[in-house]
């Protein structure tokens, strides 16, 4: 004890975070782990199954054939002139990676509360091992979309805003960070509020229903166009259509102001997350 | 010896009873709205203030931690022992107090942390290897080493939710002793694995302490391996440090404390013992030290004391065994009576016993005394058995110079003096 001022540790635990101490240096340095977690998603998703990988074109597809009977077929909403399998597609495609970021983010302290509750690594780790994950599993559905596509621009039914496509890449961004920054405040509210994974469940499905998936911000009457923007996710999924399919609405306006909503979830969800992160095997 | 790894600053660790998880948003609301509206039973922030419901798993725990150190940890249940090691290891963070440390800490507070049951072998030692801090080129580097360890290179390949649960610890515990972390956290790794195998996990984590100058904190309510594996000995007692120092003392305060304190008189007739099937035929009763005012023994002073038995049947070969044993259960000597008596139905035999201890070590004891019947093909029927029938002390001068060297762990508990050496 005679010394005791005079030595420097390289780690100090201390009861809280600071505020902005993100620390996300230490992320990278695991960054190996990031790889191994996404390696086992993808791996422990699909083990003794036959089709494997192949369920995540099916799937895809088969609920896009549902939605192409109910809300194309059955209850004759118009897609703007765009083949209607394709419009759902493109739909599905989005709205899937965006809710699936979303939900599986959302549990990252409840979930994994074994592993947590025994070693430390910065929990940063999993909420963006699971946005790679979707965002592989997102790389492949888009692809299919792709294909079919291509396949519709050939018979000459859609005319695609090639000039724009690079603006494809910001749109990813804007959902990833957004669905993660959304993810991380609920999962650091829900390790003391657990009504709250009740709500996500069914809030996803309102969620939905309240972007224009199943249909075109179109046939929204002008009067209630603004509070539907305000959705953050309207923009987004009407833009993705409006450079692939050539219709739907692109404004530099909803596009900045969802870009904004992305990253203010974001910083706060990292904020709050690094608040919670320390002591929630307590409360958990 | 000034060369600090770990510094545990004045730590306190606080939980709330109660249910802690069960917190709704309404509730919160409530507590809230309280705030806000300043009404004057709400200044603290829960209704678990009022009650008093706040429990300290550690108050107020200081300890430096030396590079090299093997230091054992012990206490009883709820002593903080398990909440020191999750404060080390980051899982939880402190009410108060900081730690603060210089290197890598990886803790295997349960091994297989992270294994997933549908993945291989090979994918678990690279997913738990990660999880503990291992980065891939880590692991590429040991990975046969692991598998050679773990003795599973056959079936390394296969999901390990085929493995059986001696394969599992086997491999998990493998892959958190090849960690190459500066400090490591153990917490009663070794609970499970074969006898074989415990011991090569502990000849591993003692080469790991000692040859390759990492420091190991090693939590178990096993005395055998924290006096193999630790050459330095913390006590913990409802979150404090109550003793900190050399492991064999550190053991005894611990041990002793634990059992009943030592009398001269011992009643014996309420004692917890064995469910024999001829149990209760000639029972123990009480044990009273003959001459002695305290349960100290000095030198070549002998154990002398009265036994009463209480007999409910006729019994013609009645037979008594004394067994001193260490406070971790470690029988030291047993004594066995010379002759078989007879006894008759209700009467109560009163014997005069005396011990020869002298060869025993200095230290803390507990007497195990069994009643049996041994008949003439020298078979026992145990008629009643108590495990600490008398405690007590040997002391033995400590100005010798074979006390002061004498360590249980490495001599036993017996210094026999029965040798003669003569030049010639």
């Amino acid at each position: 004890m005679e010394s005791k001022e005079n030595i420097k540790f390289e780690t100090v635990i201390r009861p809280k975070n600071k505020w902005f101490d993100l620390r996300l240096g230490e992320v990278i340095k695991y960054r190996d782990l990031v790889y191994v977690f996404v390696k086992r998603n993808f791996s422990t998703l699909y083990k003794q199954t036959i089709l494997g990988p192949a369920w995540i074109v099916i799937t895809e597809i088969i609920t896009t054939v549902i939605y192409t009977i109910i809300f194309g077929n059955i209850a004759n909403i118009g897609t703007n002139g765009v083949p209607t399998f394709l419009f759902y597609l493109s739909g599905n495609t989005v709205w899937g990676f965006f809710s699936k970021c979303f939900i599986n983010t959302s549990t990252t302290f409840t979930s994994n509360a074994a592993i947590f509750g025994k070693v430390y690594f910065p929990r940063l780790v999993m909420p963006i091992s699971v946005a790679l994950t979707q965002l592989i599993t997102f790389a492949i559905q888009f692809t299919l979309f792709l294909c079919f596509l291509v396949f519709y621009v050939f018979k000459g039914s859609v005319s695609p805003n090639y000039a724009l496509m690079p603006l494809f890449f910001l749109l990813v961004i804007i959902m990833t960070v957004m669905s993660l920054g959304f993810g991380i405040i609920i999962s650091s509210l829900t390790t003391k509020y657990r009504d709250l994974t009740v709500m996500i469940s069914f809030g996803i499905t309102v969620w939905m229903y309240i972007t224009p998936i199943v249909y075109p911000i179109s046939i929204v009457p002008d009067r209630w166009r603004l509070i539907f923007m305000l959705n953050p996710m309207s923009s987004i999924v009407e833009a993705f259509r409006y450079l692939f399919l050539g219709v739907g609405e692109l404004k530099a306006g909803y596009l900045i102001y969802s870009s904004a909503i992305a990253v203010f979830a974001f910083l706060f969800g990292t904020i709050l997350f690094n608040r919670i992160e320390k002591t929630f095997m307590d409360t958990v | 010896m000034s060369d600090v790894i770990i510094r545990i600053d004045d730590v306190y660790k606080q939980y709330r009873l109660g249910s802690i998880g069960g917190r709704t948003l309404q509730e919160d609301f409530q507590n809230i709205t309280a705030k806000l509206l300043r009404r004057k039973d709400s200044d603290t922030d829960s209704a678990a203030v009022k009650s008093g419901e706040r429990f300290y798993a550690l108050s107020g725990v200081s300890l430096d931690i030396y590079r090299g150190d093997t230091l054992g940890i012990i206490g009883q249940n709820g002593a903080g022992k398990s909440t020191l090691l999750k404060l080390l290891s980051r899982v939880t963070a402190p009410t108060k107090g900081t730690i603060s440390y210089n290197g890598r800490i990886s803790s295997m507070l349960e091994v297989g942390t992270g294994f997933h049951p549908e993945l291989t072998g090979r994918e678990n030692v690279y997913l738990n290897g990660a999880i503990l801090g291992m980065n891939k080129a880590e692991i590429d580097r040991k990975f046969d080493e692991i598998v050679d360890f773990a003795e599973l290179s056959q079936f390394i390949d296969t999901p390990i939710k085929r493995y059986s649960s001696g394969m599992y610890v086997k491999l998990a515990f493998s892959v958190s002793a090849h960690l190459d972390a500066d400090i490591l956290i153990m917490d009663e790794v070794l609970a499970v694995g074969d006898v074989r195998f415990q011991q090569k996990c502990l000849q591993k984590m003692g080469a790991v302490a000692s040859n390759e100058g990492r420091t190991v904190l090693y939590v178990s309510h096993n005395m055998a391996t924290i006096r193999q594996l630790c050459n330095r000995c913390a006590v913990l007692e409802k979150g404090l440090l109550k003793y900190d120092g050399d492991v064999a003392s550190g053991i005894e305060a611990y041990l002793s404390n634990q059992d009943t304190d030592q009398k001269v008189f011992n009643d014996l007739s309420d004692a917890v013992r064995p469910d024999f099937k001829y149990g209760g035929r000639s029972v123990l009763k009480s044990l009273e030290l003959i001459g002695k005012e305290n349960n100290y023994f000095v030198n070549d002073e002998k154990v002398s004391f009265l036994l009463e038995i209480e007999n409910r049947e006729d019994t013609d070969e009645l037979h008594l065994q004394f067994s001193v044993k260490s406070m971790d259960e470690i029988t030291v000597a047993t004594f066995l009576s010379p002759d078989v008596f007879s006894v008759k139905k209700d009467t109560i035999t009163r014997l005069k016993v005396t011990l020869d201890i002298s060869e025993i070590v200095s230290g803390s004891y507990k007497m195990e005394i069994v009643v049996a019947k041994a008949n003439h093909i020298c078979n026992f029927v145990h008629y009643d058995k108590i495990s600490a029938a008398l405690c007590f002390t040997k002391e033995l001068p400590t100005d010798t110079s074979y006390t002061l060297a004498w360590k249980t762990q490495k001599f036993g508990y017996i210094q026999n003096k029965k040798i003669t050496i003569e030049k010639v």
